[in-house]
């Protein structure tokens, strides 16, 4: 067994197959943390987390928050706005001060791509990204991950359709990078428009056609999408968006039988999932949420081992 | 008096290349002879170097006046003359920016006080340089600019450009075209592909740059204006200039070194020293660019100089400014890249480092001629150097080639007959 040599987890595409399925089973011996009735262990105690949030992000802020929580370690929550960068602070500014304040782990979420790598760079903390930018959310990837092991009991061999608007999406390059990686079989879906360029050097498998992309799939992601994409013309309409690539019952017509619904939130009911299938016997929605906990327990954990 | 003894000069706009001796008197030279035997207060033993005329930057960005905390003309005087150039021409692209006699006067008076080596301005193309309203051509160019570009800018509307195009003709002013579809590279941060979908950094398709460089050639066939194309960085771009050339449009190009030595993998890692304006393309536009200047498509290696503080570099990607310094390493990348790799000669690398810059802005420079006074450096190809930040004399240290190990130590330049670097002993 591989031992976690990292200080940070910025990505995926950095990580080696070993260190994903490391941080897959101890995200399994911590989901059992969260079902006893008093769910604490004292792991991190002593330790410090600042929550650096520059993006508004409820979800992803709670459920890292727990989970610090949950291994006993104090957390501190930040939210800044970019607006208040102006002034002349640069992130890194920022960041220092943060540091000198003597904090153990700092778990990031940014509108800029390689935000946290920049702030990897210049401190001496840990750095958890939460997110940055189009670039990669690998906490989200690997409860995904995590979720879909639990449900079929393996990745690897499995087919796996991620959908939506794959360019501009941090989701979808983490799954891309950790589901290869275990050995599943990637397709992506959308309009070309959302396709990123150079995709057929990515070890996926691309289609415009949600047919095919639903057809065989054992799991589809599906991934939100932003409403201002129809500003800059990457598809005409929202209500046209959805009758193509929204998933509903109709559309699931095609799907197999026992085919996981995955979603990363928040939803945009009508748009790119239909209630019922949200809300339907396929849909793991709210587990992913549970697992994202157990997960990102077992993120900070392992950091933690390398942090001072 | 001043003899320099045994150099290798390499002059071809005077088609002289082999072992003279240089005599400078008063800070011109007298004589340039294969063996020179007289008395000079100073000797200097050039056996096994290289003489060559000062280099001629084209393209720079010298920040004065607005910016002189990114450089002055003072600090890119001395950058310069560190990287072996004796005359720089600086974009208008400052605050305020070359649109007006009064700038170009600015610039003109402030050298003539700093005295080291020949700066000449660009003006701006349009007032304020937004592609809408033209300048007064006419008293730039009496007032002494050396050409014409909005750099940095793109003259988006092709009516504006025609008629810049067209009026400066009656100047015979050359226009430097910067090259960009603004609609198709807006909010890009590096070339578009593989690496920018990896990185999730908003891609610049290579498409906004050759759309332009074929609207800007369809001009120039419309106008009969000269025309030149600033850092070519596609191998499209160059394909096109290459047939525009062969149909006899009157067209001229500049690439800069970071373009045919350093591609778009370099910013794997979010490396922002490598964020620059055209992007750093892939392997394949490196190759053509060599091509390119090897042929003589590309008739100018130019720095695109573009300085930039620690405070705007060391920073998220996307808030950081686009730019590479370039005249310290310039001459440096040349010689590794395409000297040393046999793609052009050393005197190749003279016509487009200097005689091509000269000839293609109209100035009387570029060769070491008697009676002239001393342009020259003295370059030693047996030593090499690291470029190390601490070491850069520029006010900027904005370079992706920290590190590197170059070839050819500048030990001697000559500038406006005096000379400004060398052993003072
Ligand atoms: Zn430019």
């Amino acid at each position: 067994m591989v031992n976690w040599t990292g200080k940070d987890l910025l990505g995926l595409e950095d990580l080696s197959k070993e260190e994903i399925e490391l941080i897959l089973e101890r995200a399994d011996s911590f989901k059992e943390i969260s079902l006893r009735p008093i769910k604490k262990v004292p792991t991190l105690r002593g330790k410090t987390v600042v929550l650096f949030f520059f993006e508004p992000s409820t979800r992803t802020r709670t459920s890292f928050e727990l989970a610090a929580k949950r291994l006993s370690a104090d957390t501190v929550s930040i939210s800044a706005n970019t607006s208040s960068m102006v002034k002349g602070e640069t992130l890194k500014d920022t960041v220092k001060n943060i540091e000198a304040m003597k904090v153990d782990i700092i778990v990031m979420r940014h509108s800029a791509s390689g935000a946290p790598h920049l702030l990897a760079k210049t401190v001496e903390a840990s750095v958890i990204n939460a997110g940055d930018g189009c670039h990669e959310h690998p906490t989200q990837a690997l409860l995904d991950m995590f979720t879909i092991k639990e449900k079929k009991g393996k990745i690897s061999g499995l087919k796996i359709s991620i959908i939506g608007d794959i360019a501009h999406s941090r989701v979808a390059r983490s799954n891309i990078w950790g589901l290869t990686k275990l050995g599943a079989e990637v397709t992506v879906c959308g309009p070309p428009t959302l396709i990123p360029q150079g995709i057929e050097k990515f070890p996926v498998k691309v289609t415009y056609d949600i047919k095919e992309a639903i057809k065989d799939a054992d799991v589809l992601n599906i991934l939100r999408i932003q409403l201002e994409r129809q500003k800059s013309n990457l598809f005409p309409s929202l209500r046209e968006y959805a009758l193509n690539f929204g998933i509903d019952l109709e559309k699931l017509k095609f799907a197999k039988p026992d085919v996981l619904i995955m979603h990363p939130g928040p939803i945009n009911r009508g748009v790119e999932i239909s209630p019922e299938v949200a809300d339907g016997p396929y849909s793991v929605i709210l587990e992913q949420v549970t697992n994202g906990i157990a997960v990102r327990m077992a993120v900070l954990y392992l950091v933690s081992q390398k942090s001072k | 008096m001043v003899l320099i003894k045994g150099g290798y000069l390499v002059d071809p706009g005077n088609k002289r290349e082999g072992v003279f001796d240089i005599l400078i008197a008063d800070g011109k030279v007298i004589k340039i002879e294969k063996e020179i035997n007289q008395d000079a207060e100073r000797l200097i033993n050039a056996q096994g170097k290289f003489i060559l005329p000062g280099l001629i930057d084209m393209h720079c960005h010298l920040r004065e006046p607005g910016r002189e905390d990114e450089e002055t003309l003072l600090s890119g005087s001395w950058a310069g003359i560190r990287g072996g150039f004796t005359t720089l021409c600086c974009m208008p692209n400052t605050q305020p920016p070359i649109d007006n006699q009064g700038v170009v006067e600015y610039i003109y008076n402030e050298n003539r006080k700093i005295g080291l080596i020949d700066i000449f301005p660009i003006g701006a193309i349009t007032k304020n340089r937004e592609g809408k309203e033209l300048t007064e051509i006419g008293e730039l160019k009496r007032a002494g600019v050396v050409a014409i570009s909005d750099d940095g800018n793109c003259v988006m509307d092709s009516e504006v450009m025609r008629r810049a195009m067209e009026y400066s003709k009656m100047f015979d002013l050359l226009v430097i075209s910067h090259c960009e579809d603004i609609n198709l590279s807006c909010g890009g941060l590096m070339n578009e592909g593989y690496i920018s979908s990896i990185l999730g950094l908003k891609g610049i398709p290579r498409q906004a740059e050759t759309i332009m460089v074929a609207r800007d050639l369809e001009l120039a066939r419309l106008t009969q204006a000269r025309l030149h194309i600033a850092h070519v960085s596609t191998k499209e771009a160059v394909e096109l200039i290459r047939q525009a050339k062969k149909e006899g449009i009157k067209v001229t190009s500049e690439t800069c070194p970071h373009y045919f030595s350093l591609n778009e993998e370099t910013i794997l890692g979010y490396n922002t020293n490598c964020k620059v304006n055209p992007p750093l393309r892939t392997q394949e536009d490196i190759e053509a660019i060599k091509e390119g200047l090897r042929d003589g498509t590309i008739d100018v290696i130019a720095t695109d100089h573009a300085p930039h503080t620690d405070f705007e570099k060391d920073t998220e990607f996307e808030q950081a400014s686009f730019g590479i310094i370039g005249l310290e390493t310039a001459l440096g990348i040349t010689l590794k890249e395409l000297v040393e790799t046999k793609i052009i000669t050393l005197s190749q690398l003279v016509e487009r480092m200097v005689l091509y810059p000269a000839k293609i802005v109209g100035m009387e420079k570029g060769t070491i001629d008697i009676g002239e006074p001393a342009e020259f450096i003295i370059l030693d190809l047996h030593k090499s150097w690291k470029v190390e930040k601490e070491k850069i004399v520029s006010k900027s240290k904005n370079t992706p080639f920290l590190n590197w190990t170059l070839p050819g130590v500048i030990e001697y330049v000559f500038a406006k007959g005096k000379m400004v670097l060398g052993n003072t002993n």
